[in-house]
């Protein structure tokens, strides 16, 4: 590939790392990702158009962005909150319930699941206290984004926090502005490019997500059913076709979410080098 | 990205002035609440997993973890992660050193493609290894003839596996390595030693700890991965269940204590990872601090 050209280097070994990560994300990543396209491009446009635009895939997306969305909102005011409280007070246990924030990435997603549908089930722990439906609804679904989602918010923001010159809060105070005001004018604003970042952190892992949501979704066609079982339904039913435009329409939009991402990352990084 | 993040010592509270620091029982109801939103959506669930694992007694616990169908499961999550971990760990490093050391073109298209896989829903990357291997892919007829089973067999696994965690162990490398430079494998260079003995002895211990990090990391991801592993496995007993399939089974089955004996074997797991991440951080930070100082 020539766009991979060597310009400087006096240490060895470039041919052999390039070389073998090169080949390594040829066959893992970019020759697997590009079936999806190649197959899609191949299809008449008539029927992936018609699979993608069905009601019940409309539902599905409605349902996916809404629940992540949601979930991801939820998670920045709680994320900054639990950020804020980590960085600033001194509580007993504090250390545990920093390590403990970072559960969601290591506890495996269907456990996750099973347990969240448990708790939130009719009788469960937490459903019986509660006049509402959650298991089996779409606030059900928020419910496990909002697990899988919280540690991207408050791992971005806690950092950035970490950095915030406590001089310019002081300065703040000195000028007659009280404590909230100085949050809202000053601190908020120098958070405002990690929170942003996190949220579609949260969010872009949000909306791929499948093992958290399947056993609390209750999975009804039209109401409770995420795109990602779409797709997997579709699989079942040997429907390749259809699995394949679906799945294009979620990695167009994948990718987008990356790129703002990185538009977001990039900012935040500017604002604090 | 997310990787590095320092913990989060506090400077020494010095008495401030009630304009520079929240009332006392502002600072008391913001703790409560980050505290409580914590307990109930992470620490109850946990708890949870635990209690009704054991709510019909240990006989059924011990009787669900030893089953042969979950041994075979356990066996079978332990042998992807043999492949997948150490794979993966290699590209990490092979990525890193060539993103890190050396100037090119292309090199932010690199690592965007390396970060592909967190972007990308887990269904998807199990769908695309069938749009591969399966008998209506693209290389089926040919594995057909061959008589070589990918899709609904282990190595269907172990490829949808290695997709997913692909990015783990070079995301935490890269920036590492970054801030790292090539100083000390020139120098090793210029005094003479080989460029694998510069790798061994120079470049390796450098980044030890970032490394057991992302191995953790990968470890925890490879052996949890519900998503991907579900379509490609065929969901056959004692043969192509991982333990997230085989928990999957036995919950839909309404065998939930025994569905929550075995995952609670995995959130066991999971508390060591994050105990061992927390280690790994703080005598990172340590090892961490004079390099900082000279850069």
């Amino acid at each position: 590939m020539g766009l991979f050209k060597k310009r400087t280097g006096v240490l060895p070994g470039f041919g052999l790392s390039l070389g073998f990560t090169m080949t390594y994300i040829s066959i893992l990543v970019i020759l697997p990702l590009s079936m999806i396209f190649i197959n899609s491009a191949t299809a008449p446009w008539e029927k992936i158009w018609q699979t993608i635009s069905e009601p019940r895939v409309l539902a599905s997306y409605k349902l996916s962005v809404g629940a992540s969305l949601m979930a991801a909102a939820i998670n920045v005011i709680f994320g900054v909150l639990i950020a804020w409280v980590l960085v600033r007070y001194r509580f007993p246990g504090k250390r545990i319930i920093d390590g403990l924030v970072d559960l969601p990435f290591a506890l495996p997603t269907a456990i996750a699941g099973i347990a969240l549908t448990t708790l939130y089930t009719e009788n469960g722990w937490v459903g019986q206290f509660l006049s509402f439906k959650v298991a089996f609804t779409s606030l059900g679904i928020t419910v496990a984004l909002m697990f899988i989602g919280l540690p991207f918010v408050v791992r971005t923001v806690q950092p950035v926090l970490q950095n915030v010159d406590k001089e310019v809060e002081e300065a703040s105070a000195s000028l007659g502005a009280n404590r909230l005001q100085t949050f809202i004018k000053v601190v908020f604003p120098e958070l405002m490019p990690a929170a942003l970042t996190g949220f579609a952190l949260a969010f872009a892992r949000s909306l791929g997500e499948y093992g958290s949501v399947v056993f609390i979704a209750g999975n009804m066609p039209m109401k409770t059913e995420i795109t990602p079982l779409l797709i997997m339904t579709k699989l079942e039913q040997y429907d390749y076709a259809g699995a394949t435009a679906i799945a294009a329409v979620m990695l167009v939009f994948s990718f987008f979410m990356l790129l703002v991402i990185n538009l977001l990352q990039w900012w935040t990084n500017r604002k604090f080098i | 990205m997310s990787g590095h993040v320092p913990l989060p010592y506090s400077s020494p509270q010095i008495q401030k002035s009630s304009k520079e620091a929240e009332p006392r029982w502002v600072r008391y109801l913001l703790i409560t609440l980050a505290v409580g939103f914590l307990g109930l959506f992470l620490v109850l669930p946990l708890l949870a997993i635990f209690i009704k694992a054991f709510e019909k007694g240990s006989t059924v616990f011990f009787e669900a973890i030893s089953s042969p169908d979950a041994i075979a499961a356990i066996k079978l999550t332990l042998i992807v992660a043999v492949i997948a971990v150490p794979l993966n760990a290699i590209f990490g490093i092979a990525a890193a050193w060539a993103i890190t050391k050396f100037n090119f073109k292309g090199k932010s298209l690199l690592i965007t493609i390396i970060d592909l896989p967190f972007a990308i829903s887990p269904v998807i990357a199990g769908l695309v290894f069938v749009l591969l291997f399966s008998s209506h892919g693209l290389f089926g007829p040919w594995l057909q003839a061959h008589d070589i089973k990918i899709i609904f067999a282990v190595p269907g696994i172990v490829i949808a596996t290695l997709l997913i965690t692909l990015p783990f162990v070079a995301r935490e490398l890269i920036p590492l390595m970054q801030t790292q430079g090539t100083a000390d494998e020139e120098a090793s260079m210029t005094l003479g030693a080989s460029g694998w003995k510069t790798f061994w002895l120079v470049t390796l211990p450098n980044m030890k700890w970032g490394l057991l990090y992302g191995v953790i990391l990968c470890t925890a991801r490879t052996i949890g991965e519900f998503g991907a592993v579900s379509v490609v496995s065929g969901h056959i007993r004692g043969m192509t269940n991982t333990m997230p399939l085989h928990i999957e089974i036995l919950y839909n089955e309404y065998q939930f204590s025994a569905a929550f004996a075995v995952a609670s074997l995995m959130s066991l797991f999971a508390i060591i990872t994050l105990i061992v991440k927390n280690i790994i951080e703080w005598k990172a930070n340590k090892s961490m601090a004079p390099v900082e100082g000279e850069a």
